[in-house]
């Protein structure tokens, strides 16, 4: 990246006039004046040109692959995959690097260039491209800052921020009227057309991409799942093929590693190079199936810090489950009940320590998903303060509701709320999830959305183990921690853009294309209604499924305006939503929010052994059947004690190197004792 | 006026008129415990069996312990009928064997060994237990303890040990030692012998060891080489926990044996050492229920064997084979972590656990907020964790290093020792042990090109009462009340001992220490009683020590002198259930009643699975088949009758099935009454 940065510059420098070319002119610094993160009032010209790369300090490759879509125009197109952002940040940089006597002709000359170049690459986003749309007087809300500017977007790219902005004619214009508008929601967590014993969930990625949309989310991460001894690439492409049929919206994938060996680790190897995956689920639970023992995870964690992967985990203890699942039944429990019952929290919070620890072990940014309880948040909270890199991710279910209706007197609700780890019956636990989430304990929200019809649940109608595991939520994960968090005076604003879309974006190395509303972002973004009120009901939603564990539930906030890449899919309460149009975002590995500190910890944490003498003093005989029966009188044969004692000193002492000039027992006060014998030592202090 | 009450004090001196009402519990006025000065009569006659609730017949053990070696038939030469001579005959016997280590000094010993008939009195001492201190005299007859008050009325012929007003306290349990435990092959320096002799040098009257059998050794007849071993050599009374290698049906048969009949009640598993004595969490939820039905305690080594096996592998592989590869592969998060798991465990078991040798602050505030949440947990620190750090695996001279080798490692946080002070000291860890396990030097250098090899162990049993009071007591942090609790009192209490040890009342054993608080010792290996060559508190400073050592009612140590009696040391068998731990447990049980929701049938449409085992590893292109999920329409109409049919039992509940869902099967039932 660094030297592509150069590669361009030295291109940059011979466009510009032999003059100007010097680098650092002082007469250009003026310009600087309003430049920055606080001048999107009065002068709009710097604010449209706020280059956030120079700005991210050691930022690697950021927006990389941005044009490397999923229509397979992978590696061949690389080179031009380079050259088309890097000539707006081109445009971009000129006013930082202040080289800005460049003609605006000229730059505009070269943006017409690439678009046509672009446009030949992928011309089925012909139309998309083309588009352009101005948001007049709204008040944008990034998870640092809140400043009122108008947005003009082109070609799925928010080009200017400011006021007064130089735009097009013809363009249309959306009124904000004072609203926010906030960078669009990123659903960090969605099982979208996962496959479950010969059926699939019913949201598919259409289905499910548009109840996204209509909840102003517009970027979703969903888990590939393989089967447990299938490849992870083929399942991988699978998922790939899915979502690039239906989808709706800009995707990314997580993939989940089932088994663990070398051929999983050379797959995993090749999803993070070429692929575009750089984050993997791991499972403690789910015995015999997906689990994973203690000695696999710190593998795979050692694999995934060494390659810039993020390590996510399913945390809950399988084995202690499978013996109270086994109890439970035992004891004639079979409802939805026996879920919660014999998936204790105390389960999770164990599962989410020892997961801490084999993180800190093995120095890896570690992803806790699903967090649903208070003991497991209360684990990630600790360990944070003690300098851990845990990030914990609650679910829209467990900030929204809360387990006591496993106990429903009607088996349909109670098996629609069934999802691992399941929801706390402790009723503040949606609360207090919410303050650590406003506090920053806990980083990003998913929704975990695996929406099973009701027949589908029903396979578990005599057995809550065979209950299939999944809730909604990605419909209603924004509003409700509006509703739950920022009016109740925990959260701002700000803090809301950052739980919902900003961290996400961090995490998966996407920022500042996504999750942010700043110049050269993707065009994805939600004009946020505060004061809408909402009651959720399973008659409207978006979602296929029969049920909605919120329903009835009375939501403030809600998106009025969604924008996602660049066109307007909700206004007005009505959905306009294309399938297909989503594209795949690869993530690149070794995001910064999480491995600058990996990183500098490596460095620190070089071990070293002890250089010392050997040790020349007798040793005692053994053998090394470690496990086999010990004949219990092996102190009382001393017969061959002797030689073979004599004979191992003599060894060592042949073969030291290092000790005569250290400050250890000389080697010529050698103790002399007979072998076997007592030595006593007494310079040991 | 007390004197003459004095007289009434056995029951067989009474008169007839006055034998029965005097005696009951009823007359007692002003018991109770505050009445050590005044009524000294009454103190002298509390007679615990009485408030032990529902600890039943706790006074049998005494007895029984001999009765035992008749059981198990390995009585060579010991009869039951007088058994306090036989171990004095059995030390001479092996004294004349010319173990010349072995008999120190049974010379003077048969002078004072008046076996039967021993009668002490201590005068003027400052009596303290766990929950009071007063002054009284403490009257000893057969090793048992008679009286205890002012101005008792004793015999001739007894003997006067005068106090001058220092403290007397119950003889320390040590919880934790290691005087067997194998190592490829060798066993530690210090055997029953040697180690208790250590024990009672420092004012630890009471053992409890670690039987420890090797992977496929049958449990008893571990315990039974154990007890035989000790049996011979120990010089003070002892009881032993018994290990669980690994876990079995055959195993289960043997701990109900072993708690029914053989007196054990604690048993450890191991989270550590993998491939070895390691247990999955499986097999750790199947024996704490194991053990929570037959009433033991659980004793669990916690660290993550998993993790350590790893780093183990990842430390030799950097080159790092010296000593402190040991700590640096056992950090003291893998420690926290197993306890965190096995607490988990516990609570999902509702089974008490007791973590052994807790050496790390994040080890300790584990268990402290486990026990904020409630859970019945107990926390054991080492002599060594609480005396020293790890930061001598550093050291340079290997031996040294090697020696601090023991697991859970050291930490080498120098912070240590005080926080794990405090926390024992306001009660968030209860009992102190020593885990004494001492190889030689020529043992340890087993491992001296692979740390991994070092056999694990250090000292702790002599030095441990003494550290205790030098940290805790002599900075102010702790009373010598909860001094005593923690070496002497809660250990009897988790073990179920108490009130026989671990306090000094009547009929309690006569194991009593003479406590000298600003007696200054340097510890220094020249001089310890431990047979090994190096003490890993060498050069420290300790204040506070025994003067006198009282074990089974004789005089063992006196001014650092030992006396003991090789043999002399009896089994103490200990009953399941002990009070301090299953309390607790046996309330939570009766709350803790799970039921399931009564609920009508669910008579919706139900997805037909394709009749595939569970786990088999499917097609990966299950869905594009639809041979094999074909939904049949007659098997699901079936389904759904069949269960309306069972349904009866239930009718009164209000419930759906009136408002039946029609939908074609394997449709979509559109539920909106969901809410």
């Amino acid at each position: 990246m660094a030297e592509r940065r150069e590669n361009r510059d030295i291109a940059d420098e011979h466009d510009l006039p032999v003059y100007l070319a010097r680098p650092g002119t002082a007469d250009q610094v003026p310009r600087q004046k309003y430049g920055g993160l606080f001048s999107s009032v009065r002068d709009a010209f710097d604010g449209k040109s706020i280059d956030f790369d120079a700005l991210s300090v050691g930022q690697s490759t950021p927006r990389s692959a941005r044009r490397e879509t999923g229509r397979g125009a992978r590696s061949p197109a690389s080179d031009s995959c380079w050259s088309s952002p890097g000539v707006e940040r081109r445009a971009e940089r000129v006013a930082v690097e202040k080289r800005a006597e460049r003609s605006l002709e000229a730059a505009l000359e070269r943006s017409m260039e690439t678009r046509s170049r672009r446009d030949k690459e992928t011309l089925q986003y012909l139309e998309q491209t083309s588009e352009r749309l101005l948001i007049k007087g709204g008040r944008i809300v990034n998870d640092d800052q809140s400043f009122h500017a108008d947005i003009y977007m082109e070609d799925g790219h928010i080009k200017q921020i400011g006021d007064n902005l130089i735009v097009p004619g013809g363009v249309k214009t959306v009124e904000a009227n004072g609203k926010m508008v906030i960078p669009g929601g990123i659903d960090i967590h969605t099982h979208l057309q996962m496959p479950y014993r010969g059926t699939a969930t019913v949201d598919d990625f259409g289905q499910g991409t548009k109840a996204a949309l209509a909840g102003g989310t517009t970027m979703i991460v969903d888990h590939v799942i393989p089967e447990p001894g299938c490849s992870l690439v083929e399942a991988f492409d699978q998922w790939r093929q899915w979502a690039d049929d239906k989808s709706c919206c800009d995707y990314s994938l997580h993939v989940d590693i089932t088994h663990w060996n070398d051929s999983v680790q050379q797959e995993v190897d090749a999803l993070i190079k070429e692929k575009g995956v750089n984050s993997f689920q791991v499972y403690m639970a789910y015995k015999d199936y997906y689990q994973m023992t203690n000695s696999e995870l710190y593998e795979v964690f050692t694999f995934l810090a060494e390659r810039g992967g993020i390590a996510q985990v399913h945390a809950e203890n399988g084995e202690i489950i499978a013996e109270e699942q086994a109890r439970m039944l035992q004891m004639g429990i079979t409802g939805p009940e026996g879920h919660v019952l014999s998936r204790p929290e105390e389960l999770e919070a164990e599962a989410v320590f020892r997961a801490v620890t084999i993180a800190s072990q093995t120095n890896c940014p570690l992803y806790v998903t699903r967090v649903m309880s208070k003991s497991a948040a209360d684990i990630i909270s600790l360990a944070r303060k003690k300098g851990n890199v845990v990030f914990g991710e609650p679910i829209a279910a467990s900030l929204g509701t809360d387990g006591t209706h496993y106990w429903s007197k009607n088996w349909a609700k109670a098996a629609s709320f069934v999802t691992s780890p399941p929801l706390s019956p402790d009723p503040t636990t949606p609360d207090y999830l919410h303050t650590l989430l406003s506090s920053g304990d806990l980083s990003v929200t998913g929704s975990a959305h695996c929406t099973f019809s009701v027949a589908q649940k029903a396979i578990g109608k005599d057995d809550f183990t065979q209950i299939p595991e999944g809730v909604n939520g990605v419909e209603e994960r924004m509003a409700l921690i509006w509703d739950k968090a920022v009016t109740t005076g925990k959260m701002d604003e700000n803090m809301f853009v950052a739980v919902t879309s900003t961290n996400a974006a961090k995490i998966l190395n996407l920022y500042p294309r996504k999750g942010r509303i700043a110049v050269g972002s993707d065009a994805d973004l939600v004009i946020w209604d505060t004061d809408a009120v909402r009651t959720v009901t399973a008659k409207t939603h978006n979602s296929a499924a029969e049920y909605n564990i919120f329903e009835g539930l009375e939501l403030r906030g809600a998106p009025q305006v969604v924008v996602c890449q660049g066109k307007i899919v909700l206004e007005d309460g009505n959905l306009h939503t294309s399938s297909g149009v989503g594209r795949f975002i690869p993530c690149s590995p070794y995001p910064d929010f999480a491995y600058k500190r990996i990183k500098a910890r490596k460095q620190l944490a070089v071990l070293k052994a002890v250089p010392r003498g050997m040790y020349d003093g007798p040793v005692s005989e053994y053998s090394l059947s470690r496990g086999g029966t010990p004949s219990a009188s092996a102190r009382s044969s001393p017969t061959k004690q002797p030689v073979r004692n004599l004979h191992h000193s003599g060894f060592t002492l042949s073969g030291p190197s290092i000790p005569e000039d250290l400050p250890i027992r000389p080697a010529g006060r050698r103790i002399t004792v007979p072998p076997g014998g007592r030595s006593n030592i007494t310079s040991l202090s | 006026m007390s004197d003459c009450r004095r007289e009434w004090n056995r029951e067989d001196e009474l008169p007839v008129y006055l034998a029965g009402p005097i005696a009951g519990p009823k007359q007692r006025k002003s018991y109770g415990m505050f009445s050590s000065v005044e009524g000294a009569f009454d103190s002298k006659t509390i007679d615990f069996d009485n408030y032990a609730v529902g600890r039943k017949g706790s006074r049998t053990p005494r007895s029984s312990s001999r009765e035992r070696v008749l059981d198990t038939e390995e009585s060579n030469g010991k009869t039951p009928d007088n058994a306090q001579e036989a171990p004095l005959s059995n030390a001479q016997v092996e004294h004349e064997e010319g173990d010349s280590a072995t008999g120190i000094t049974a010379a003077t010993t048969q002078n004072r060994l008046l076996g039967e008939g021993e009668k002490l009195l201590i005068k003027g001492g400052r009596v303290v237990n766990d929950d009071q201190s007063m002054f009284a005299d403490v009257y000893i007859e057969d090793g048992v303890i008679k009286q205890v008050g002012e101005n008792l009325t004793v015999p001739e012929d007894v003997k006067v040990i005068e106090a001058n007003g220092r403290m007397v306290i119950p003889g320390g349990i040590d919880v934790n030692t290691c005087f067997m435990k194998p190592f490829l092959d060798t066993y530690p320096v210090d055997d029953f012998l040697q180690g208790t002799k250590a024990a009672l040098s420092g004012g630890t009257t009471m053992i409890i060891d670690h039987v420890m059998p090797q992977p496929d050794e049958s449990l008893l007849a571990a315990f039974e080489r154990w007890q035989e071993a000790a049996d011979k050599k120990a010089c003070c009374d002892y009881s032993l926990h018994v290990d669980i290698p690994q876990w079995n049906e055959t195993v289960k048969d043997e701990l109900e044996l072993l708690v029914q009949d053989k007196g054990v009640n604690s048993f450890q598993v191991y989270m550590a050492y993998k491939d070895v004595y390691q247990m999955t969490d499986s097999q750790l939820y199947q024996a704490f229920s194991f053990l929570k039905k037959l009433g033991a305690v659980v004793l669990v080594h916690a660290e993550n064997g998993d993790l350590i096996a790893q780093e183990q592998n990842k430390i030799l592989g950097m080159g790092i084979t010296g000593p402190e590869g040991h700590p640096l592969s056992r950090p003291e998060e893998v420690e926290a972590e197993a306890v965190f798991r096995a607490i988990t465990l516990g609570n999902r078991v509702n089974c008490p656990v007791y973590i052994t040798k807790v050496m790390s602050k994040s080890a300790a505030d584990t268990i402290t907020q486990a026990r904020r949440k409630g859970s019945v947990v107990f926390g054991e620190p080492l002599t060594a964790g609480l005396a020293t750090d790890g930061s001598h695996y550093w050291s340079k001279n290997w031996a040294k290093a090697a020696a601090y080798v023991t697991s859970p490692p050291l930490s080498p946080d120098p912070t240590t020792p005080d926080h794990l002070n405090t926390l024992l000291a306001c009660g968030d860890l209860q009992v102190v042990g020593s885990a004494h396990c001492a190889y030689s030097l020529a043992q340890k250098a087993i491992g001296k090109e692979n740390f991994t090899l070092i056999p694990e162990g250090t000292n702790g049993v002599e030095e441990r009462m003494g550290f205790v009071w030098d940290k805790a007591v002599a900075f102010g942090k702790m009373d010598e009340n909860q001094f005593v609790a923690v070496t002497s009192t809660n250990a009897a209490k988790i073990f179920n001992l108490y009130p026989r040890k671990g306090r000094i009342t009547v009929g309690s054993d006569a194991d009593i220490v003479i406590w000298d608080p600003n007696r200054i010792k340097t510890i220094m290996a020249k001089q310890q009683q431990s047979a090994s060559e190096y003490n890993i508190f060498e050069g420290l400073e300790c204040r506070g020590g025994p003067a006198l050592v009282l074990c089974q009612g004789r005089v063992v140590c006196e001014d650092g002198i030992i006396e003991a009696q090789q043999g002399t040391g009896r089994f103490i068998p200990r009953k399941p259930f002990p009070d301090l731990a299953y309390q607790r447990i046996k309330f939570r049980n009766q709350v803790n009643n799970t039921q399931g929701v009564a609920r009508g049938m669910y008579d919706g449409p139900v997805y037909e699975v394709p009749l595939t085992p569970k786990y088999m590893t499917p097609a990966p292109s299950a869905k594009t088949s639809p041979t094999t999920n074909q939904p049949p329409p007659v098997r699901n109409l079936h389904q759904s009758n069949f269960s309306l049919s069972g349904a009866q039992a239930d009718d009164y509940i209000p419930r759906r099935s009136g408002h039946r869902i029609v939908a074609p099967p394997g449709g979509r039932s559109n539920i909106s009454n969901l809410g």
